[in-house]
């Protein structure tokens, strides 16, 4: 990865920023829990991020991933979101199966 | 305000009816769903259903508030039990009282929609035969290849 970089912030202050990684915690339920053999996953993914990338990163790195579907429903912190919705490092990002309550 | 949303046991509606009670309301609308085992059903003895529960209670919680804010006068509430449930028991209850049946009968249905469409809940069918399969939001088997959207 590049090295810090540094610009300013518009207000005449120099600001430095490092490439980050975060690490979000990934939730499955239902099939896809039985899926990937788990219930929950912490997952490191460049930042900026958004669920997209999380399940690519699940998709890529945990055995039974790739028989997830490519764009799962999904939740950021117990909220619906569509599958570009940003995450944030200690996000907790829930992949849904399509609903079924009722 | 409520007690959870979510049970392990089974629904009784008086809670609910308590909760949305009112003298100014003069109609109420109840809806239960029950675990199903007709025709189109191979040998159902029970759905064992599971959640995201701390999403689930919260998604419930703006159901109901969008449903307050639908039908001003209307009061609804919900409950969805979780777990293994045999033939013939409830896994859902909504009731909504308005001032009118007509604004009771709509956010009754608002709710049940949404929970259907929003709630992240499960079921998976138990059979006879001792197989199983996960549901979809009709009570359909779900392909082992499905993939969503």
């Amino acid at each position: 990865m590049a090295g810090p970089r540094h610009g300013h912030d518009g207000r005449g202050t120099v600001t430095f920023q490092s490439p980050v990684r975060a690490t979000v915690r990934v939730r499955f339920f239902a099939r896809y829990a039985e899926l990937l053999g788990r219930a929950e996953a912490d997952v490191e993914v460049p930042m900026p991020a958004t669920v997209h990338d999380v399940v690519r990163r699940v998709r890529d790195a945990f055995p039974g991933g790739a028989a997830l579907p490519e764009r799962p429903l999904a939740a950021v912190n117990l909220t619906h979101v569509r599958f570009d919705a940003p995450v944030r490092a200690g996000d907790e990002v829930a992949l849904l199966p399509p609903m079924a309550g009722g | 305000m409520s007690a959870s949303r979510l049970t392990r046991s089974a629904i009784t509606l008086d809670p609910l009816l308590a909760e949305v009670a009112g003298d100014e309301r003069g109609g109420t609308c109840v809806f239960v769903g029950t675990v199903r085992n007709g025709p189109d059903e191979a040998g159902v003895v029970a759905i064992e259903y599971s959640a995201y529960p701390e999403m689930a209670e919260a998604e419930l919680e703006r159901i109901l508030a969008e449903a307050h804010a639908a039908h001003p006068g209307a009061r609804a509430a919900a409950c969805h039990r979780l777990g293994d449930i045999p033939v013939g028991d409830a896994s859902v209850a909504v009731v909504a009282a308005a001032p009118h049946r007509d604004a009771a009968f709509a956010a009754c249905r608002f709710v049940i929609e949404e929970i259907k469409r929003r709630l992240p809940v499960w079921k998976k069918e138990r059979r006879v035969d001792g197989t199983t399969a996960w549901l979809d939001s009709s009570g359909r088997p779900v392909p082992a290849d499905e993939v969503p959207r």
